[in-house]
Order: C-alpha cells, then sequence, then structure tokens
C-alpha cells in the first residue's frame, strides 16, 4: 500500500470503518454557517485535471469557511499546459507552502502516485474510474439522515457502474458496513467482475428487481457518448433503465433517491423522480460541504 | 550440464580459439590450458541465449545502450542475446543491422538483432527480408506491436519461410487493448483501469498458427502470457506446424494483484495475468510446450516510470534476475530439474532462431559458457544493476541461484567478486 502522509484520504478501500465513523462523527459535528477557524493560516490547494462544479466549489467551500487559504490550479492556464509532470507539479506547490493537496485527475491512482512522493496530506477528489472518496461519504453520511444504519440495509446502485469512481467508492464503504448492494444495468455498464469488488454485492440486469424493496436508490449520470458503439441503443436504456414515478412505487414507502450529479433529466431519471420528496439529490450536494470539512481538519490534524 | 548433448555429470571443458576444443570426464582432456576457472560444485552450462530484450539503440541511449544493456546481459549469464527493432528510428534497413552490430557499439555479448518485419512497424508493407538476413538479422518482427493485418501477416510468414528466417509475433489484438494499461479481471476492475482480455492474445495466436501451417513459415511467439494462448501452440506442435513461443521470468513468477496500488513497476505488455494463467504457464514451461525463457527486458528511465500508471510506459528490465528467478520458482518452487531449465536458456532458443554452434557445449560449437551456483542465496538489488535503468518489479526480491562466471567466445565477460 502507498505510504502516504497522515491525514490524507486516497481511497474508501484502504480506509478502516472506524475512521470512516470517525469522519462522519466529524462532519456532524462541523456547522457551515457557524464554522470554527480550525485552518486558520493553511493553505490547501485544489489542483484540478478535470472539470467539476460540485467537488471544486464544496471543498473550496468547506477550507476557507475554517479560515484556510486556498489555490486553485487547473490543468489549462498552467504549467500543466506546458507538460510539468504530476510530481513537478506537486513539488511546486510544496514548494509554495501548500499544507495539503486536494487533487481531481482523469488518471486512476494518480493521488497514490502523488501521495508516495510527498509529504504533506493528499486528499482524493475523484481518480479517473477508480474512486471518489469524499462523495461516498457525503453519501454516507446523507444516508445516515434518513436510515438508522447501514446494516441490512438494501441500496440499488443503477446506471453506468464501470465507469464510476462514484459507485466503486460506494460500494466499499457500503460493504464495509454490512448493507446488501445490488448493481443494476445492461452488461457493458455492470460487467459480471463487478460483484468481486467487495463482499455483499450482486447484479441484476432489471431494474425492477433491483429497486423491489428496496430502503436506497443510486442513480448514476450516464454519459450519451459512452453509449456509442455498445451493444444498448439510447432508447433501449431509457427505456429499461430510467427511473420513473412508476418504477420508485416498487421500492419501500420511505426509499430516498440519490444522485452524486450533474443529473441528466429524462436520461437516467426523469425530472418527476428527480424533483419529488423522496429525491434527496440536492441535500447529497449541500451534505458536501461538512463532509469535506471533516476530511480537511483531519488532514491537517485538527480533528477536534 | 548441456542438454543438447545430454550430459549432466563432472566434466572438463577445454575451450580454445573461441571454440569448445574438448569436453571430456575430469582430467581427461588431451589438451593443455594457459588458464584453468575451478568450477567444482557450480553447474557450466552453454551460454544463455535470451531471445527478446530491448537495447534502446539508436536513439533512446537514456533509456539503455547496447553497451550498458549487453553488460547487464552478461551479469545475468546470457552470452547471446536477440535485440528488438522497435527503437528510434526503427530497425527496418539492412543499414541499421548492420549498426547495431558494429564493435563501436561496445556490446560485451553477442548481439543478434531482430528487423522489422514492415516498414517502420506499421503493418503495412512487408521490409526486405533477403537483405535483412545478408545484413545479420536473425528475425523479423514488428515487437511491440503485433502484425495485425492477416495478409500481411500471410505475406511474412510466406518471405521468411523461403529464407528459413522466422517470424516473431508479438500477439495482440490492439484494436480491442487501446487504452488497456493492465490484464482484464477483478484487479483491473477494482483500480478503475481498463482491461486487456485473454481473448486478445489468443485469438491473434490462434489464426497465425493457422497461418504458419497454411504457408509453412516458422512463427515465433513472443511472450505468451495466457492459459487460451497455450492451446493452440500445443495443437500446432502435435501437428508437426513450425511454431515457438517464449515465457518471461515475470509472468511465471507475478500475477496481476501484484501491481498493487499502481506501481508502475508492474506494468508491462503483455500484463501480468491472473493466477490461473500463471499456473498454466508452470505447467506448460514444464511439459516442453515452451521453447524457452526470454525477458523481454525493457529498460525506462526514471522520470518516465514515475507518473500516473496509464501514462508510464509498458516494460520492466529482466535480464539479471532470469536464473534467479527460474531456480527460485520454477526449481526449487515447482520441482523443475535444473538440466529442464538450462536447457530453456540454452538448447531452446538457439533452436528457435537456429542459432548453429550456440546453445551446447558439444566439441566445435562456440566457447560461450555460463557458469552459475543454483544454491547461491542472495538479494537482487536494483541500485547495483548494470542496466543503465531500474525498472524492476524485483528489488529488493531474494533469490537462489546466481551467475558465477559468464564466457563469451573463450573470454571472460562477467565474473562474480
Amino acid at each position: 500500500m502507498t505510504k502516504a502522509a497522515r491525514g490524507s484520504l486516497l481511497s474508501i478501500e484502504h480506509l478502516e470503518a472506524a475512521e470512516i465513523l470517525g469522519l462522519l462523527k466529524l462532519a456532524r459535528r462541523m456547522n457551515p454557517a457557524k464554522p470554527r477557524a480550525l485552518l486558520k493560516g493553511k493553505r490547501v490547494v485544489l489542483l484540478f485535471y478535470e472539470p467539476s462544479t460540485r467537488t471544486r466549489s464544496s471543498f473550496e467551500v468547506a477550507a476557507k469557511s475554517m479560515g484556510a487559504m486556498t489555490v486553485l490550479i487547473q490543468s489549462s492556464g498552467s504549467s500543466i499546459e506546458k507538460g510539468e509532470s504530476l510530481l513537478d507539479t506537486g513539488y511546486t506547490l510544496r514548494a509554495v507552502g501548500a499544507d495539503a493537496i486536494v487533487l481531481r485527475h482523469p488518471n486512476a491512482g494518480a493521488p497514490h502516485l502523488m501521495a508516495a512522493h510527498i509529504d504533506i496530506p493528499v486528499i482524493n477528489a475523484g481518480d479517473g474510474m477508480h474512486e471518489h472518496p469524499s462523495q461516498a461519504l457525503l453519501d454516507a453520511y446523507t444516508i445516515l439522515r434518513h436510515k438508522r444504519a447501514f446494516r441490512g440495509l438494501q441500496v440499488a446502485i443503477v446506471g453506468d457502474i464501470y465507469h464510476s469512481r462514484v459507485a466503486r467508492s460506494a460500494c466499499h464503504l457500503l460493504s464495509k458496513f454490512g448493507a446488501r448492494v445490488t448493481l443494476c444495468g445492461p452488461p457493458d455498464f455492470v460487467p459480471e467482475v463487478a460483484a468481486t469488488l467487495a463482499p455483499g454485492i450482486r447484479l441484476t440486469r432489471h431494474l425492477e428487481e433491483a429497486v423491489r424493496g428496496t430502503d436506497v436508490i443510486m442513480l448514476l449520470r450516464v454519459q450519451k457518448e459512452r453509449l456509442a458503439g455498445r451493444k444498448i441503443k439510447l432508447d433501449d436504456y431509457i427505456g429499461r433503465y430510467q427511473m420513473t414515478t412508476a418504477r420508485l412505487k416498487l421500492a419501500r414507502r420511505d426509499a430516498i433517491v440519490m444522485h452524486p450529479g450533474p443529473v441528466i433529466r429524462g436520461l437516467e431519471l426523469t425530472g418527476d423522480v428527480a424533483d419529488c420528496p423522496q429525491s434527496v439529490i440536492v441535500q447529497e450536494v449541500a451534505n458536501g460541504v461538512p463532509v469535506r470539512m471533516a476530511i480537511l481538519a483531519r488532514a491537517m490534524g485538527k480533528a477536534k | 550440464m548441456d542438454p543438447a548433448s545430454r550430459i549432466d555429470a563432472p566434466m572438463d571443458v577445454l575451450l580454445r580459439d573461441g571454440h569448445v576444443a574438448e569436453i571430456a570426464p575430469p582430467n581427461k582432456t588431451r589438451g593443455g590450458a594457459d588458464e584453468k576457472f575451478d568450477a567444482r560444485g557450480l553447474i557450466v552450462a552453454p551460454g544463455f541465449i535470451d531471445l527478446h530484450v530491448h537495447l534502446r539503440e539508436p536513439g533512446q541511449s537514456h533509456k539503455e545502450t547496447i553497451a550498458t544493456g549487453t553488460a547487464a546481459a552478461a551479469a545475468g549469464g546470457f552470452t547471446s542475446v536477440c535485440c528488438m527493432p522497435n527503437t528510434s528510428p526503427v530497425v527496418d534497413s539492412p543499414e541499421w543491422v548492420n549498426w547495431i552490430r558494429q564493435p563501436e557499439r561496445g556490446a560485451v555479448v553477442n548481439v543478434f538483432p531482430a528487423a522489422a518485419a514492415t516498414h517502420h512497424s506499421k503493418g503495412a508493407v512487408l521490409t526486405d527480408f533477403r537483405r535483412l538476413q545478408e545484413a545479420g538479422a536473425v528475425a523479423v518482427t514488428d515487437d511491440g506491436r503485433p502484425i495485425l493485418d492477416e495478409a500481411v501477416m500471410r505475406e511474412a510468414l510466406r518471405a521468411g519461410a523461403q529464407l528459413n528466417l522466422p517470424v516473431i509475433q508479438h500477439a495482440e489484438d490492439a484494436r480491442v487493448t487501446a487504452h488497456c494499461f493492465m490484464n482484464e479481471g477483478p484487479t483491473s476492475f477494482r483500480l478503475g483501469l481498463r482491461g486487456m482480455t485473454v481473448a486478445a492474445e489468443a485469438e491473434v495466436v490462434d489464426r497465425d498458427v493457422q497461418l504458419a501451417q497454411m504457408t509453412g513459415g516458422r512463427l515465433h511467439i513472443a511472450h505468451l502470457s495466457t492459459a487460451e494462448a497455450l492451446k493452440p501452440v500445443r495443437r500446432a506442435k502435435r501437428a508437426k506446424v513450425r511454431v515457438t513461443c517464449e515465457i518471461t521470468p515475470h509472468h511465471f513468477t507475478l500475477i496481476d494483484e501484484n501491481v498493487g496500488d499502481y506501481n508502475t513497476n508492474f506494468k508491462m505488455n503483455p500484463p501480468l495475468r491472473s493466477a490461473f494463467d500463471r499456473e498454466a504457464i508452470l505447467v506448460a514451461l514444464a511439459d516442453g510446450t515452451v521453447d524457452a525463457i526470454a525477458t523481454d527486458h525493457a529498460p525506462h528511465a526514471l522520470h518516465e516510470k514515475q507518473v500516473e500508471f496509464e501514462r508510464a510506459p509498458f516494460g520492466v528490465t529482466g535480464l539479471e534476475t532470469a536464473l534467479g528467478l527460474a531456480i527460485t520458482q520454477l526449481h526449487r518452487g515447482h520441482k523443475a530439474p535444473l538440466a529442464r531449465i538450462v536447457e530453456l536458456f540454452t538448447a531452446g532458443p538457439a533452436r528457435v532462431l537456429d542459432l548453429r554452434g550456440r546453445g551446447t557445449l558439444a566439441r566445435g560449437s562456440f566457447a560461450d559458457v555460463t557458469i552459475f551456483d543454483p544454491k547461491k542465496r542472495w538479494t537482487f538489488d536494483a541500485a547495483k544493476s548494470r542496466s543503465k535503468s531500474r525498472n524492476t518489479p524485483f528489488d529488493g526480491l531474494p533469490l537462489t541461484g546466481k551467475v558465477v562466471a559468464t564466457i563469451v567466445a573463450g573470454k571472460i565477460v562477467h565474473r562474480e567478486s
């Protein structure tokens, strides 16, 4: 395993269940309306090699509200465009005085590479198809606002699991706490091998089967361009896998509907479902702030 | 120990004028020697031959040179290496084949170049096999890339057949492995990396075996890595089709899970496969399906490998660890006789490339000798490698079996201090 600086957050897979609970408890004590200046004088670099709205803004708000200074580096307009390597970029930011690096990168494992060579905490804000740990934590936080515990909870994750770092992180987290996860989608998006990711995961090709009696429905964005050249056509996909009000009725009455965003209304779900009372999609975004406050506070050793 | 001559006994070997002058029971040689090498307790074998190395010249001397690569070969017990043509520029002309063989390159072991099978290794237009062979090429290949076009591969085998020149295939259906960086399976899924399927290798091998049968050409499968690809090779051998294959030490030692947290020193092509594939490879090494152990020594500079896994170049070094891994894994781990291992390093590869007078210690053959201690325990330290590069997955690994001396044309080119 990668030797990373204390406080780094590289993946959910290698995080102990106790650490996850610690982070969730810490997040509950974070009040974005009345934040404590835990990071006063700290410099947090947001190093984003990919576009992002939610993750970037909520890390930035989280850091700034606790008194940290933030610096945003994006691929365009920086020396990354001139061909500077990831590690050289990391060394440069360290030299400028960064106390932590929040990294979003299109390549799986990029945060591990950075963490293995730099002595400040590295926080994975999404790496390729690998993991998106802060999203899994805010999803867990959101679930626990509505459900008593993870153990025995039925969770259906629907859509393009193969390309999804959100799904991988969610599976690891839910599995660690004994939830029963059902992955649902066509074979191109939900290959058989997905069931090997963690204990307690099963697959189905039928949305009705995945949704029936479930407590949580997690929908994933389907990129139209990824359907190109696949065996399944867009219309077929919508016909078989779109979350509609009728299909939602198969779930438990108190089931919640989640989506990491960006939502494509009319594709993976109807507008009605996105806006229905069971939808917690907007809450997820809001919960991103206290959860990322907790992640940053832990990174800087201020987890009090 | 000379499997080609079925010799496995204490013997004296007399080398004279670059050749084996005599091989006889102890103190029974008729001629005298100016210099003696006391190899009691050690194995004296024909000089090892590596069918598959990347010496990176011309054009990529920051990774390796012919001088440093052959120094690493000598340290690993190899007296002959076959270097691949995927350099910069690609070795697709007699002039470049000739350039590699010049004494100025500073090779300390025999270098047998493989030339490109197609212009610029683009897989479209065949090179002039006859002129390449006359310049010293011992095989043709587009290694690093496959020859995918069926008509081109068929013509290559047909042209090779007329010259008795083997065509080496890098068996990978590159149409389905684009943007894939490791073996397809639970580990690639977990790491979020696109996987190369077993079929992408096996289907090319299967097709090429049929083409070899059709044309009578000599087909050699480089770095075979899957159980599925062994099937057509076995079938071909039973049908007496001229098909040979090689296995690398990393494929008989490691599996895809060893990639760990994106360690780029475990990234090569073909990728590390499943435990199931590794088991099948171990069986094939023992039962004679495999003709040779070849390292696919592929040096890369540190800054090239210290990048995101998906961006790192494929390849690992392997010349200095091959014998230790073979003895540790195959002999000690899986009870393969030492004579079989020696055969895979000597008579087997000599047969693949039809290198006359090499891979044996029979009287009259070249005075290429590898002397090793099969019981010596040691730990590989990449920092002390003779190669210019350090991209090995075996740094710090304890091994059993070490080269004591390497003799090329009667001269000691490496001696363990």
